[in-house]
């Protein structure tokens, strides 16, 4: 386990990839910590103030408590660095709970076509029938038709990914099944079952891991998307896509509102999206010669 | 064959580094060998003896990572350790031919036969097309590819693995060249064609008075066609010298012990009839696989017609047969791996043959089995010990009963105790192969199929996996059922054998009486194309 861990490390791109990543979580984790307010607080007389402005919030009891805006204010007076590091929570919980909920149900399904011939044949239209249909359009008809919560959304996301997992998996499944030690399993009398979960599926692991962070960072981008368009969670939550979203409409004058938050979003996606390509390359040895050495 | 005529290859002191982290400093160390025109050198050695890298390094496409430390390669009086990429890629093709094992990957499998082979030709001519054409329809000729026009337009996938060796033989010496390299040309082969590709090279040599410098682990390729022989192991020269010498008056210890583990043509005395308990048995069992056509009918292949066996206590019986006979299927069905299309099985009195697998489970542990492929039958993300309990533990035994009978297993296989704790990726495959016979022992069988169980493995590491299962037979008094493409393999080992051909069961007989008298062709056939018998070694 060591010399995996040490392999993994070697790797430049999953370092850049978990280095960057590991911050963003602990921003995350640190965002009432990190010089915020409270993402929703408004501060009436400082409207679109450019950075750097010292306001003050108006608290319950009528004092109020100075503070600097950092990144500026938006056209509600609310301070755009809080909503922004209030936003990395939202996109990284989306990211890992789609990724999840995809391996889960598309793992399961893959799984169960790629090992039993019968179920293959059904289950494998169906998923055909649903990747027929563009994501991006069905994940606003689930989001339009569940209505906006964390779930819904993460729902809305990963059942367009569920094919291509099922696919994927399915295909893995097809040649494990066929090798040596599942037909010795066979042979040594092992229930199915239990073929699919000591045999099966720890050896189509890799793939999946690899498979799940391009979903995540995929889903970080299409939650950003839903909520530019206002089909994602509702605006007292604060998520990047819906910062930039209603910064759009005064862009031109004040560009604050829409680049912080792409600030965050591009190397989040870029630092996922370099994990799975370094996990790729060390966890499958066919692409092992051609990494980034 | 004159000393005095300058060779046409010559290596001295030949060694190739491997990166730092290896098991040995050098993939070669200090290997000196000479090639003259005419002649054949025979480059002999088991797995990871550096014997291709050798000849990798000869053609100029070693792998990057590995670099020549020392010596140097001449070829007609041009060194070519220091040649340029350019001069090499010329070289090769017009003053080096070469054949490799695997002959589809060797070609390219979206462009004809024909068009490979005229590539290489205009690469290395100023010939017209016209020209072109005719020399590789007489070059298809002379490797006797039937019907060279219908070659010429065919794509490697429509072609049988012996015609494509011959395309690939017919592209190394279409341009006459001084030196013909063939790594393992015939190992992928059925043994039939590997007799008629060896003859072809020999002749073409003779015709050409070609250099041959020929990589194998098989001696009895080498008694065939050596006339020079060097023997190498972990990268070092072992021994070097006439065929005759070498093989039949060896000097190294190590020689004498590659020689002694090849399996012989003789099979051992006849036993009395076993008399015992059919433990397996198949009657008029086939498989049919069904496709359909283009326009939805349907159509069968039959891959099995009509087999049966029978084998007793303590009784091996051989099934033998070349690629694509059905030997293998039939050993599936048997074991119920795939479900046969028609036909009875019994294992002990138990009618298997329709039995559903719910059913099916707990009769397992009568018929056990053994892959072909070490480095897959074990799976690589459990420990030796996880993969040894699974199906003692399914027949009911507690946790602590079968890793008790998993230490005893080890012991029978002769590997430390300790190896339960490891992974199968830190073994060798004789290892792994120990391993997967312990493993099936584990459900206490009464009957093991062995599925071309040494065939991946080394001639010394299989002689040692035979004399394990001889052993275990011995005094567990199991019914073995030997499926191989090896006839010497089937000799040393089996009482009866069953020849298949075509998906049916040609002859069948105790052993000592078919390999003396076959009754019918193609037995003949495939005795005959047994590489030679060794000439018995003569005393020190």
């Amino acid at each position: 386990m060591t010399s995996l861990a040490s392999k993994l490390l070697a790797n430049s791109a999953i370092r850049f990839g978990a280095g960057v990543l590991g911050l963003l979580i602990g921003v995350a984790l640190l965002a009432p910590w990190l010089g915020t307010v409270d993402p929703a607080a408004m501060d009436a007389g400082h409207i679109n103030t450019p950075s750097g402005t010292v306001g003050a919030f108006a608290l319950l009891d009528g004092s109020s408590v100075a503070h600097t805006f950092w990144m500026g204010s938006d056209n509600f007076g609310r301070d755009i660095y809080s909503r922004v590091l209030y936003g990395t929570r939202v996109s990284l919980l989306v990211g890992l709970f789609t990724a999840v909920a995809a391996l889960l149900v598309g793992g399961t399904l893959g799984m169960l076509a790629g090992y039993f011939r019968t179920l293959d044949a059904v289950l494998m239209r169906f998923m055909d029938g649903l990747m027929a249909i563009p994501a991006i359009l069905l994940a606003i008809a689930l989001v339009a038709a569940l209505g906006a919560q964390l779930w819904t959304v993460v729902v809305a996301i990963a059942v367009p990914e569920i094919p291509r997992v099922t696919r994927l998996v399915r295909s893995l499944v097809l040649s494990l099944r066929e090798e040596p030690f599942v037909e010795a399993a066979r042979a040594l009398a092992t229930p199915t079952p239990v073929i699919l979960w000591r045999h099966i599926l720890p050896n189509a692991m890799a793939p999946l891991i690899v498979q799940g962070t391009f979903i995540a960072a995929s889903a970080v981008l299409t939650e950003a998307i839903l909520s530019f368009l206002g089909l994602g969670l509702p605006a007292d939550i604060p998520t990047w896509g819906n910062i930039m979203a209603e910064g759009r409409v005064q862009f031109s004058q004040y560009p604050g509102n829409v680049l912080y938050p792409a600030l965050f979003l591009v190397p989040t996606v870029l630092a996922v999206n370099l994990l799975g390509d370094g996990l790729r390359d060390v966890l499958d040895p066919k692409f092992a010669k051609r990494g980034a050495r | 064959m004159t000393a005095d005529r300058s060779p046409v290859l010559s290596v001295r002191d030949l060694s190739v580094a491997l990166p730092p982290g290896g098991d040995r400093a050098h993939a070669v160390h200090r290997i000196s060998l000479a090639i003259h025109p005419g002649q054949t050198l025979c480059v002999v050695g088991e797995s990871g003896s550096g014997k291709s890298v050798m000849a990798t390094t000869v053609m100029g496409l070693l792998a990057k990572e590995l670099q020549p430390s020392g010596g140097e390669i001449v070829l007609q009086g041009e060194s070519l350790l220091g040649a340029s990429p350019a001069r090499l890629r010329a070289l090769r093709g017009r003053t080096m031919g070469m054949v490799f094992q695997e002959p589809m990957t060797a070609l390219n499998p979206v462009m004809t036969c024909g068009d490979q082979v005229d590539e290489l030709l205009s690469t290395h001519t100023d010939w017209p097309a016209g020209q072109r054409r005719a020399e590789i329809l007489r070059i298809f000729e002379r490797v006797r590819l039937p019907d060279p026009e219908r070659m010429l337009r065919s794509y490697p996938h429509q072609l049988s693995g012996g015609q494509r060796q011959r395309i690939v033989i017919a592209m190394a010496v279409v341009l006459k060249p001084a030196l013909i390299i063939c790594d393992e040309p015939t190992t992928a082969l059925d043994v039939t064609t590997q007799k008629e590709i060896l003859r072809l090279i020999a002749d073409l040599q003779r015709e050409q008075g070609s250099a041959v410098l020929f990589i194998t682990h098989d001696m009895g390729v080498v008694a065939e066609i050596a006339d020079e022989v060097l023997v190498m192991n972990q990268g070092e020269a072992v021994e070097s010298g006439p065929c005759e010498q070498v093989l039949r008056r060896p000097r190294a210890e190590y020689t004498r012990q590659l020689l002694s583990a090849v399996p012989g043509m003789t099979p051992p005395a006849a036993k009395p009839e076993f008399t015992g308990p059919v433990l397996l048995s198949g009657q008029g069992v086939g498989k049919t696989y069904g496709s359909r056509d283009w326009m939805g009918r349907h159509r069968a292949t039959a891959a099995l017609q009509n087999a049966q066996v029978a084998v007793h206590a303590g009784e091996t019986v051989g099934i033998v047969g070349e690629s694509g006979s059905g030997k293998s299927t039939f050993a599936r069905c048997l074991i119920r791996l795939i479900d046969p299309s028609e036909g009875q099985i019994h294992w002990g009195g138990q009618e298997v043959a329709t039995l559903p697998e719910s059913r099916l489970r707990p009769l397992r542990n009568q018929v056990q089995v053994v892959f072909q492929d070490p480095n897959r039958s074990l799976n690589p993300r459990r420990t030796v010990g996880q993969s040894m309990v699974e199906g003692a533990m399914n027949f009911g035994q507690s946790r602590a009963e079968a890793e008790a009978l998993a230490a005893e297993l080890m012991a029978q296989v002769r590997l430390p105790v300790e190896a339960l704790q490891r992974y199968p990726s830190q073994f060798s495959g004789g290892q792994r192969q120990r391993l997967a016979i312990a493993r099936a022992l584990a459900c206490r069988p009464q009957v093991l199929v062995a599925d071309e169980a040494v065939s991946a493995l080394d001639v010394s590491v299989q002689a040692q996996i035979l004399n394990l299962l001889r052993e275990i037979q011995g005094r567990l008094g199991l019914g073995l059922l030997f499926i191989t493409h090896d006839l010497r393999v089937a000799a040393q080992l089996c009482d009866r054998v069953v020849v298949m051909h075509q998906g049916h069961i040609v002859e069948e007989g105790p052993t000592a009486q078919l390999y003396a008298h076959p009754q019918q062709d193609y037995t003949r056939r495939l005795l005959d194309a047994a590489p030679a018998a060794l000439p018995p070694l003569q005393a020190v």
